[in-house]
This record gives C-alpha cells, structure tokens and sequence, in this order.
C-alpha cells in the first residue's frame, strides 16, 4: 500500500527525520493526499524488535555518529561524543520518549514579556500563543491518547510514584499525579494498555506508548500517499536560482549519493542535525547556509535546565518495576522570580536500570561512595527535573569541519554553558527534590548531573521578524518560501514542558497551513 | 554465564600444586590466576599473570562491593589480556607498584587495607591508564547479566508480562 514516488517526481513535499515533528507532519499531509516521500536516517523497528536491555537497545536505537562538544557542561566532559541521547530509527525519539505530554503555560509563550530583560539571555516571544495552540493541541491529544484528557483514565501509580508522591503531599505540593501521559491507560486505538513493563526508553515492546514509528508513520503509508525511505541520511538541501529549494540529496542504504526532487522540503531531523543540514547546504547564494540570514541556525540551543535526585531507603523501592515516568509534580512549574531565578521546573518520576545507573549516577565517580550508592540500588527511588532554560546565542550548534562522519560530511559541535539562571534552578531543584525524598525517610540523597540531552530545542527558532530567527509562525524559513522547520528546533523558548506534545501540535497545524498554501499555489 | 564456567577447570588440590604465591584475594600461577579455594581460575595469554592479578585487584579497589565475587572483576578486565593492550596494562600496573612504593609499600598488592589502595588510586585518577580502566569497567562490570541478581534488578520483564500483575505497585512500608 505505501507509495513510490520517482526521484524526479518534483510534486513531493519530502520531509527529512519521522519523529514526532516529521512523522506526524508525513501522515496528516498524506491524509489531506498530499504525496509525501520521508527520507530517515536510521533503521526501521517495531515493538517486536525493541530490546529489554539497557545498552543492547542502546546499539540497536541510539543515534551514535560521532558528535563533538565544548563548553562548560558537565555532558561535555563525561560525555564528550555524545551529547544527545537521541534515536535514529523510524520513528526518531518516540521510540525512547517517556510519554509525559503537557501544554505550555500561558506565559511560556510570551518569555520575553513575562521574565523581561534577563542578563545574557537571548529571549524573545513566540509569534503564536496559547489561544493560538488551544485547538492544535487539542488534536495532539486526542492522537497521543494523552490519559486524563479526553475522559481517558490516568494510569496506576508505581513504587517509585509512591514515594515520589507521599514526599511531595508531606511537602505541601498540591498537583501531584500519574501525570499527562501518551501511554494507554485502557486499550484504544489498536493498541493494548500498559502492562507496567519499565523499560520505556528502549522502545514499549508493547505500543502502548505512542509512537509514530507504529501509528502514524504506517497510517500515512496506508493512504498510498507516503513513502518512507529508511536508512536515507540526508545531505543537502538543492536549490535553484531563485533561490526555492527544488531537492534533496542524501544518502541511501549503500552509502550511495541519490537526489530527490521536491515541491516542498521540511527538516525535522531534531535540534542537532536539522541545522547541521542547513549549515551543510551552504551554496553561492547562501554562503553562511540555507535560511541563515539572521544568522541564528545552530543559535540559541537549548536542552532543558534537567538533573535528577535519587534518594535511598530502608526498605526496598524496585524503581524500574512499571511506567519509567510514573508521575508528575507541577507545583514548581509556575514563575515565581521570588525564588531566585525567572520560568519554573517540573519534577517527573525516573528510574535507570542498574547497568546506565553505573554510568549516569555520577559519571566518573569511584571508590564507597560510588559503589555504596549501587549496593543500595533495590531501595533507591528516582526523579527527573525538567526546567526551563534560557536562549542563549553563543549556546550553539556549529559544523565541525575537523571531524567527519560516515559518509564524509561535516559533524556538528555542540557548544553549551549554563546560564546563572539555569543553575540557581538547578540548586532550588536539587533542594526540593531531596526534601522530596527526606519528607519519607530517604537515608541519602543524590543530586545527579543532567544526561546527555534528550530535550533539543531552538537552533532553528521561530520569530515574528526575520532578524530574529530562522522561521515564521507556521515553522516556514524566513528566506525560503518552500522551507519549512518541522521539530523542536524551531521552539522559540523552551518553558518547562516536555517538549513532544508541542512539537506533535506544531506539525498538525503546519500540516494544515501547507495543504491550504499547496491548494492556494503559494508554495 | 560461560565466562565464569570456562574457568571453573581446577580443584584447590590442583590448584596450590601450580601456585607460585598465594594471597587473600588471588593465588597467581605460571599463566594463571585463581581464586584461593579454587572456585576459578583463569590462564592469561598475554599479560603476566602477576600484573592481571594486580588489575583484577585494581578493578575491585575502583568499584569495591562486597557481595561480588572476585571472579566478576576478573571477567570485566580479561579483555585487556591481548596483545595489543598488554603493553599499556605493564606499563599501568608498573607505574600502579611504584606509586604504592611511594605510599611505603612493597607493591599495590602489597598493601593491607582498601584504604591505602584507594589513596595510591586516588593518585593516579587522572591517568590514562586508570580513566581507561575504569571506563572499561562500568560496562564490562555493571553489564554482567549474572551480577544483576545481587543488586535486586531484574533485567528483562517484557517475557513476563510485566509487572502489572508481578508487584509495579506492591510497597508496603510507606
């Protein structure tokens, strides 16, 4: 049933990346029938192939072309080739994601206006707002399944909940739950309910998460108007003297050069590769890069203010028995500047299994300490921190002319400092986090160091001037009519939510707004 | 796991037969180092044996936990026993004895408490040497199925349905 469309069919929006931005974006353009081909660097996988290990789905999932970074995070020192837990396959991150769907607040979208000047800091409103995004996320919602929306149930609370929650209601926290979550909570839309497996990040051998590599991406290919190329790595974007995109060229399965032609090209290829590839299609023309006018592709990176407390008891806890994100605390979510730092956090329940505990508790910690901590892991209890950070121009994704991949293109650098606000966060986090913990006995706490970054925002971001950013309010590039920026790079700001319920809301409008542009002949 | 039993070959009887010195942790051998009741042994090809008990020592000393049998650490560093590794591992574990002469000790091995192992380690985190070992080990350790027990974690859970109906929810003591 799924399309072949021919190379040089010129009709074809091709959308480069299949996760939450592409994926999504590649089935609602193909229900509108819109031809569609999707070029994906990685592999194909689904719930039967998805591994209960740690780090054997890590080889089978993770994206691990070489990388470089710079700055003064912590990643950049203990994890210096990777600087994003990431995934390349069909599907992208859905398959790792947790699932934790929540809309911006309010006043996450105006950032500039709400937080005003900030030192440092390279803010700047969303062209769009909450009004705007109401219905669009209503939509993202209904399609994620997202529980306690929609009269769907929430899901049942785990051990590591249990505690997470009975810490929090002793503090006083009032909006403490199971959380807003994409993982079926009672069986719907072809898939089963969650069985409590854990093992959430190596892929829901289940599909009782949502993710686009089982839902979205065959539904496309069941219109006949989607082909989806797999382990296709894209190259350069193509351009004509007018200065339209007309193509891309990427790379097959064979390591071999291939060109596709197109009406339309959207980058979805997450925050680190989306501006590698306008960097990479540099030409005549547009000598610093595709869309790159303002000079803000690879700009303002942003990776969520995240650490993680974990907390040991007497008794056993067993963490990683169900949901890996089994709750959610949103009290610290507000802004509230009499804290010491401007935007709000949210805290969410995490459990590592024992082998990436060993390499994420403290990264390059040895000795007792280290391993007492380990000895204790059957009572350990576990929670993530995500925060909003702030846009900064010299965070950045930059090419590394240097250091090549596999196909002999330029790597990208990923330069990041945390902004003071980041870290007087992080230190409020911390303290709450193990307040959290103390409040029910923990006989020790830890405040981990942030992971490499699951959360990529901003390196393509949107503004309501062309000066600012790289893309309009509908994610189309500023310079190039028929460009569009499909995943979280284009978020403006980042506020403190998981990000993939915006990008999914993202991509369904910007489905909307380019059938009715195809249809208009504007693009 | 087929590591270990490849190397469960010798009776103590056997074993102390072939020993050359015997210590608390390790009996070290012509080719081979073995724990002292017999429980494994394991021949080296490249390595002396005398360094690969020092590295089995070190691995321990850098993730010391008391309920993992030596054999695990010894599992975790084998693969330094090639011949392209062994001359940084000489080199290592030669510049690890000199440092623990200069702690007043005969050799790392030498010494009598964990402590004095953990300041002569302490020493030399920076090194090369120590950070590649070390590395090594949080996989070549942590990722041994067969330790896993002796944490509690269970591994896999898909093939057993979960824990829906296995205890997701069954903490009783808060």
């Amino acid at each position: 049933m799924a399309a072949k469309f021919d190379k040089t069919d010129d009709s074809v929006v091709v959308i480069i990346g299949t996760g939450a931005g592409g994926g999504v974006l590649a089935n609602e353009l193909a229900q509108k029938g819109i031809k569609v081909v999707a070029l994906e660097a990685g592999g194909r996988y689904m719930p039967e192939d998805f591994i209960n290990d740690e780090w054997e789905s890590f080889g089978q999932l993770a994206w691990t072309d070489p990388r470089t970074t710079s700055g003064d995070w912590r990643v950049a020192r203990d994890f210096p080739a990777l600087p994003a837990w990431i995934v390349k396959a069909v599907g992208g991150t859905t398959t790792h994601w947790a699932g934790a769907s929540l809309r911006f607040q309010e006043h996450e979208w105006k950032g500039k206006t709400t937080y005003g000047p900030v030192q440092g800091a390279n803010l700047l409103d969303w062209p769009i707002d909450a009004a705007e995004m109401a219905p669009w996320y209503d939509l993202a919602e209904k399609k994620l399944g997202v529980t306690r929306t929609n009269g769907l149930p929430g899901l049942p609370g785990n051990n590591n909940y249990k505690v997470f929650e009975a810490g929090a209601l002793a503090l006083g926290y009032k909006e403490v739950s199971t959380g807003r979550m994409a993982i079926n909570s009672v069986e719907r839309d072809g898939r089963v309910s969650c069985q409590q497996t854990g093992f959430c990040f190596q892929g829901c051998k289940w599909g009782a998460k949502w993710s686009s590599a089982y839902t979205d991406i065959p539904r496309g290919e069941e219109t006949g108007n989607l082909e989806v190329r797999d382990r296709s790595h894209a190259a350069r974007i193509l351009h004509d003297a007018a200065g339209k995109v007309t193509g891309v060229e990427y790379f097959d399965a064979e390591g071999n050069l291939q060109m596709q032609k197109a009406r339309i090209v959207c980058v979805a290829g997450n925050s680190f590769e989306s501006p590698r590839l306008l960097l990479n299609s540099a030409s005549s023309m547009f000598p610093d890069g595709l869309a790159n006018s303002s000079g803000q592709v690879g700009r303002n990176y942003m990776r969520h203010m995240t650490g993680s407390v974990y907390g040991t008891f007497e008794k056993p806890v067993r963490m990683w028995r169900g949901t890996t994100m089994a709750g959610i605390v949103r009290d610290e979510a507000r802004h509230d500047p009499a804290r010491g730092f401007v935007g709000g956090y949210e805290l969410e329940t995490l459990s590592l299994g024992l082998p990436f505990m060993a390499a994420f508790l403290d990264p390059g910690g040895w000795g007792r300490e280290f391993t007492s901590a380990l000895d204790a892991y059957e009572t350990m209890a576990g929670m993530w921190i995500v925060g909003e950070d702030m846009p900064q121009e010299t965070n950045r994704v930059t090419l590394n002319h240097d250091v090549t991949d596999q196909h002999g293109l330029p790597v990208v650098d990923v330069h990041f400092d945390d902004h003071p606000n980041d870290r007087a966060m992080r230190a409020h986090a911390y303290a709450q986090g193990r307040a959290i913990y103390e409040a029910v006995g923990a006989t020790r706490t830890f405040p981990t160091p942030p992971y490499p970054s699951t959360h990529n925002l901003g390196t393509n971001r949107m503004s309501e001037n062309p000066r600012d950013g790289v893309v309009n309010r509908w994610g189309q590039t500023h310079d190039v009519s028929n460009l569009f920026v499909s995943d979280g790079s284009q978020f403006t700001t980042g506020a403190a939510e998981n990000p993939t319920l915006t990008i999914v809301a993202l991509a369904i409008r910007q489905a909307d707004h380019i059938a009715r542009e195809m249809s208009a002949r504007t693009i | 796991m087929t590591d270990q039993q490849a190397v469960r070959a010798l009776t103590r009887r056997q074993l102390l037969a072939r020993a050359s010195a015997a210590g608390a942790t390790l009996v070290v051998g012509a080719g081979f180092v073995a724990a002292p009741d017999a429980a494994w042994a394991l021949e080296t090809a490249v390595l002396k044996p005398e360094t690969f008990a020092t590295l089995v020592q070190m691995a321990r000393d850098i993730y010391p936990h008391d309920r993992v049998g030596t054999e695990y650490y010894a599992v975790a560093v084998k693969g330094y026993d090639t011949a392209e590794a062994a001359p940084m591992v000489e080199a290592g574990i030669a510049a690890l004895d000199a440092a623990a002469r200069g702690h007043g000790f005969g050799s790392y091995m030498g010494t009598g408490w964990e402590s004095d192992r953990a300041a002569i380690l302490r020493g030399i985190e920076d090194s090369p040497f120590f950070q590649t070992v070390r590395g090594g080990l949080v996989t070549g350790l942590y990722n041994q199925k067969a330790l896993w027990p002796l944490f509690g974690y269970e591994g896999e859970s898909y093939s057993k349905g979960g824990y829906l109906h296995r205890g997701f929810d069954d903490i009783a003591w808060l």
